[in-house]
């Protein structure tokens, strides 16, 4: 991307653009009241460092979604806090732009509507320079001749483009992918990948990718965070040391195997105890074999 | 061969046709012709079957209407007659002002009650209790409490409208999906953006619904309303009362009439309603 200008007229370092670096430092969040509490994260630390594709997995349930949120500012933690470059996160900001699990493009604006939201609603970027930019932008996701169709009439890989061109507009200093091609059939999701991967290579903005997918994340990412069961903390962080530009071939390598062996195994192990555990599937048949009982 | 280079010689010319020729070509339009001509028949034979058939006895139900031929015969007589035209127009200006009063009092009301908490908690419990009350089971009291007949038919027909209308808004602006709201927030929406930009189109399906729902029972509650309150004082007092006057005098024909017409024109109010919907919310016709 190449330079720009903020608001003010100051010179933002082109640099800084996408390449910022990302901390969590021991947040806790918890829903619901005291007698019934539930702790979806507890004591979670993670270190998203700039310039890098960070993958977090994690049982399906175990609080990847409720992270983002946090991360993003929708919800604020219990406890810890969220420094992006040195400062605190409070609320949703355009420097931490989400890319949402389905689609969450505006169904009544058309494609290039729905790109330019952003800039048009903070009045940073207007006329002619927003509109060559959102077409450029566009142009590169593929979506050149589709700007003027609503969401409704693109298929699912070219919503995730759309959506991809949306965020990229506004500049973030991180991406969040939260489980973006859930939903996809296979060929597309396939196909999604690798162009996520290209415009990844291309750039190298931080980036924060979420997904219950195994080989996904071993493709994609330079850090794989395997998560816990819920309460979510971190279990392990394996650096993926696979070479870039990736292939989909290099997932049959036996380093891509070797990692998947091990992130598989821990992920198992996770996913087993929600089955274990009795606050979890067998809660409800509990409840009805003794109606009086807590 | 020759039939394929016809179909392609012909091509331009179909691009040429009216819209009332393009719409001939639908078949739907055929078989909803065919569909209403074909309940015609069968009552008019119905309606006529002692007649034709040299019966001394007449199909139940159906043998007590008049046949269609008979109630065509009646209408054209009525149709110069400026009387029945008022019946119409003081009709439609009833449901016109109840429907549009329930619709600018309404869709606020409702968008209030969905993104204020406050506001939902004071106002939404006594609109519940009066929601279920029918519209009709207020005529009494709005003809006690109204100075005018004409007012507390409007009012009556109003109430028709109006929960209805509240409870779609309400309805469709709290199933607005949350991401919509968080993506335009990560952008730098303020609370007004995220109600101009998101909650209010988010919104306006449920408000063509209620919309919709909402002015079929505004023509149902202007007929009892008009029949109740005997309508205006001088002459036409909308087609509730030219029904109702058509029946006391003994006329089954022009109460058919009047029937038909009240049909006639809740299809033109809800064509009316589609079409707006449609022009203001493109993005809903796109299959």
């Amino acid at each position: 991307m190449t330079a720009t200008q903020t608001q003010d007229g100051g010179a933002v370092d082109p640099h800084m653009v996408g390449k910022s670096h990302l901390q969590v430092q021991n947040i806790s969040k918890a829903y619901g009241d005291e007698w019934d509490i539930q702790h979806v994260i507890s004591d979670l630390s993670l270190d998203i460092p700039p310039g890098k594709l960070t993958v977090v997995v994690g049982p399906s349930g175990c609080g990847k979604s409720t992270l983002v949120n946090l991360i993003a500012g929708f919800e604020k933690p219990d406890s810890g806090q969220i420094l992006l470059d040195g400062k605190p996160v409070s609320g949703p900001a355009k420097d931490r732009m989400v890319v949402f699990q389905e689609t969450a493009l505006i169904p009544w604006q058309t494609t290039y509507q729905n790109v330019v939201f952003g800039p048009k609603l903070r009045g940073d970027l207007r006329g002619k320079a927003l509109d060559d930019e959102a077409k450029r932008l566009l142009v590169k996701v593929g979506l050149g001749e589709f700007m003027h169709k609503y969401p409704l009439q693109l298929s699912g890989g070219m919503q995730r483009r759309a959506e991809l061109a949306r965020a990229l507009i506004n500049e973030p200093r991180i991406m969040i992918m939260d489980e973006p091609f859930r939903g996809l059939d296979a060929m597309s999701r396939g196909l999604m990948q690798e162009f996520f991967l290209r415009l990844f290579e291309e750039n190298r903005r931080t980036n924060l990718f979420v997904t219950s997918e195994i080989d996904e994340a071993i493709f994609l990412a330079d850090r794989l965070v395997i998560l816990s069961n819920r309460p979510a903390s971190v279990r392990k962080v394996l650096e993926i040391d696979l070479p870039r530009p990736r292939h989909y071939s290099m997932l049959n390598s036996g380093a891509a195997y070797a990692y998947k062996r091990d992130a598989m195994e821990l992920l198992h192990e996770e996913a087993m105890k929600s089955f274990r555990s009795p606050s979890a599937g067998s809660n409800f048949a509990q409840s009805y074999a003794n109606p009086g009982g807590h | 061969m020759a039939n394929i280079a016809q179909t392609h010689a012909a091509a331009p010319v179909v691009r040429r046709k009216s819209k009332l020729a393009k719409m001939m070509e639908n078949p739907s339009i055929w078989r909803g012709m065919l569909a209403i001509a074909i309940f015609m028949l069968v009552w008019e034979i119905g309606a006529r079957f002692d007649e034709w058939f040299g019966k001394e006895w007449t199909l139940p139900f159906i043998g007590l209407i008049p046949p269609p031929t008979a109630v065509f015969k009646a209408w054209l007589e009525i149709l110069p007659q400026p009387g029945y035209w008022d019946s119409w127009i003081q009709s439609f200006k009833r449901v016109l002002t109840g429907f549009l009063a329930a619709m600018i009092l309404g869709i606020p009301f409702g968008l209030a009650l969905a993104v204020n908490k406050y506001f939902r908690d004071l106002f939404f419990p006594p609109f519940e209790i009066l929601r279920p009350i029918p519209p009709l089971a207020w005529v009494p009291a709005s003809l006690i409490f109204w100075p005018t007949n004409e007012m507390s038919i409007a009012f009556v027909t109003f109430l028709g409208a109006f929960f209805t209308i509240v409870i779609n808004v309400l309805g469709g602006a709290r199933t607005i999906d949350v991401r919509y709201l968080r993506a335009a927030q990560s952008m730098g929406a303020t609370q007004w953006d995220l109600f101009s930009k998101i909650i209010l189109p988010g919104t306006l399906p449920s408000i063509f619904t209620g919309a919709a729902v909402g002015m079929g029972i505004t023509w149902e509650v202007v007929l009892a309303a008009e029949m109740i309150s005997g309508g205006g004082t001088q002459g036409g007092g909308g087609l509730g009362v030219f029904i109702w006057n058509s029946y006391m005098g003994g006329s089954l024909e022009q109460v058919v009439v009047g029937m038909i017409s009240i049909g006639i024109a809740g299809y033109l109010s809800s064509s009316v309603i589609r079409w707006l919907g449609d022009v203001l919310m493109p993005w809903r016709r796109l299959f």
